[in-house]
C-alpha cells in the first residue's frame, strides 16, 4: 500500500490542513493535540472533506486532485472508516451493522469473511443485540468489524480506544494488531496517547495546527 | 350528525390525506436539499416555500385560481387536455396541498437535520451512494419526525378554508370540506349543525396533534 498526500490544502475555519506525506503498509499513527486537524485528515482521505489544492493518490489511483477536477466520491474509495464515536447504525442490530457494507451496496455479505471477523473480534455473542445496549468496548469491536467487512484498501481509525479502560485498551490493541497482520490491512490510526501509538504503530506522524511537525 | 355530515367528514379526511400523500415526495426531496446541501438560491427557495404560511390563505387561493383558471397559464393547457381543476374536488386537494406544503417541509427538514451526519458519512465510506444513504439511513432514522410532519400537514389541511373557498368554491357534495360546511352552516343560521361540525373538526385536529406530539417526544436519540 502506498498513500501519497502531496501539498494538500483543506480549509478548516481557524486554520487549514496543509501537508505532504507518503504512507506505507503496516499501522501508521497520527498524534497531536486536540484540534490539530487529525480527524479532518482522516475525513479528507476518506473523501468526506475535499481539498482545495493538492493531490491524494492511493496505490497509483488518484483519489483527489482539484487541479484536474478529480474527486473520487467516498462511496467509491473503499476506505474503512471508524470514527471516534463509532457511529453504529442505531436502527440495526449488531449483525446488520456488520453486514451493512453489503446491505448498502445491494449485495450479499461474504459468509467466509463474516465468520472470520466474528472469530477475530469475538463478536458472535453480540449478533442479535441492539447497538444502544452495547458497552464501549463492544461498540468499538462492532465498528471495527463493520469496517473490516467492507474489505477496505486502508483502514482509518479515529481514537479507537478513546472510551475504553486500560484492560479493554490492551485487548483492543491486540484485536487491531491481529486484524492488521491476518488481513494484511494497512491502517492509519489517530490517537492522543503516545503509549497506544508506540505499542502498535511502526511509524508515528505528529500534527500541529494542520501540518506535520518533525 | 347526519349522513351528509359524515360524508363531509370523510371527504375532508380523504382530501387532506390525499393532499399530504401527494406532497410527501417533493417535500422530502426539498427538505433534504435544505437540510443537507448548500446551493445557490437556497434562501430564495426557502422563503418562497414558506410564503403560503404567512400570506393570507385567500391570497394564495387567488394566485392558484389565476394559475389554474381557464385563462391561466396552466389552466389553459389543462383545459386543452380535458382536465378541469377549478371548482372540482381536484381544486380542493390542490389548495390543501399548497397550504400544507410549507409546514410539511419545515417538519421534514427538522427531522432530517436531527439525523447525525456522521452516520450518513460512515454509510458512504461503506459504499452507499447518496440515494441509498437516504433510504437506508436518513429516512428510517427520521421516520418519527416524518410521520409527525405528515400528521401536522394533514391537520393543517383539515383546517384549511380561505384558499379552498377561492379555488374550489362551495359546491355541496363536490367540494364541501368540513371548514366550508361549517362556514355554510353559520351563514344559514344552522348553529347546532355548525357546532356539531366544529366538534368533529376539533376532535380530528386534537387527535392528530396529540399523536404528532407523542411521536415528537418519543423520538429516540440516534
Amino acid at each position: 500500500m502506498k498513500l501519497e498526500l502531496t501539498a494538500i490544502h483543506v480549509p478548516l475555519g481557524a486554520f487549514a490542513l496543509r501537508l505532504s506525506a507518503v504512507l506505507g503498509s503496516g499501522i501508521t499513527g497520527i498524534s497531536g493535540p486536540s484540534g490539530s486537524g487529525k480527524t479532518s485528515l482522516l475525513e479528507t482521505i476518506a473523501g468526506l472533506r475535499h481539498p482545495e489544492a493538492g493531490r491524494i493518490v492511493l496505490n497509483g489511483t488518484v483519489l483527489a486532485d482539484p487541479a484536474q477536477r478529480i474527486r473520487v466520491p467516498a462511496w467509491q474509495r473503499n476506505m474503512g472508516y471508524v470514527p471516534q464515536d463509532q457511529a453504529l447504525f442505531p436502527h440495526w442490530d449488531v449483525r446488520r451493522n456488520l453486514e451493512s457494507s453489503a446491505l448498502l451496496a445491494g449485495t450479499r455479505p461474504d459468509p467466509v469473511l463474516f465468520a472470520r471477523i466474528l472469530t477475530l473480534l469475538e463478536l458472535a455473542p453480540l449478533l442479535t443485540r441492539t447497538t444502544a445496549l452495547l458497552s464501549g468496548g463492544e461498540k468499538a469491536r462492532v465498528a471495527l468489524g463493520r469496517a473490516l467487512m467492507s474489505r477496505p484498501q486502508l483502514l482509518l481509525l479515529d481514537e479507537p480506544m478513546a472510551h475504553l479502560d486500560d484492560r479493554l485498551r490492551d485487548r483492543a490493541l491486540d484485536y487491531l494488531r491481529t486484524a492488521a497482520s491476518e488481513m494484511q490491512l494497512p491502517m492509519l490510526m489517530v490517537s492522543h496517547s503516545s503509549r497506544e501509538l508506540g505499542a502498535i504503530c511502526g511509524n508515528v506522524l505528529r500534527m500541529e495546527r494542520g501540518g506535520l511537525v518533525p | 350528525m347526519t349522513t351528509d355530515d359524515l360524508k363531509t367528514l370523510w371527504f375532508s379526511a380523504w382530501a387532506a390525506g390525499l393532499a399530504t400523500f401527494v406532497i410527501l415526495p417533493p417535500a422530502l426531496a426539498l427538505a433534504w436539499l435544505l437540510a443537507r446541501r448548500e446551493w445557490p438560491g437556497k434562501s430564495l427557495v426557502e422563503t418562497l416555500t414558506a410564503l403560503p404560511l404567512v400570506l393570507p390563505p385567500v391570497a394564495t387561493g387567488l394566485i392558484l385560481l389565476k394559475l389554474l383558471g381557464r385563462r391561466g397559464p396552466f389552466g389553459d393547457w389543462l383545459a386543452a387536455q380535458g382536465i378541469e381543476i377549478v371548482f372540482t374536488w381536484k381544486a380542493v386537494v390542490i389548495a390543501l396541498a399548497v397550504m400544507s406544503f410549507p409546514l410539511l417541509v419545515r417538519s421534514l427538514r427538522t427531522a432530517i437535520g436531527e439525523v447525525p451526519r456522521r452516520l450518513e458519512q460512515v454509510a458512504m465510506t461503506l459504499g452507499a451512494r447518496p440515494l441509498r444513504v437516504f433510504w437506508s439511513i436518513t429516512l428510517p432514522l427520521a421516520r418519527r419526525g416524518v410521520v409527525a410532519g405528515c400528521i401536522l400537514a394533514f391537520a393543517r389541511a383539515i383546517g384549511e378554508f380561505g384558499a379552498t373557498m377561492i379555488l374550489a368554491g362551495y359546491i355541496p357534495g363536490e367540494t364541501g370540506t368540513l371548514s366550508l360546511e361549517i362556514y355554510q352552516a353559520i351563514q344559514m343560521g344552522e348553529d347546532t349543525r355548525a357546532m356539531e361540525l366544529i366538534g368533529a373538526a376539533a376532535l380530528l385536529a386534537f387527535a392528530a396533534l396529540w399523536v404528532s406530539e407523542l411521536l415528537g417526544k418519543n423520538r429516540p436519540a440516534a
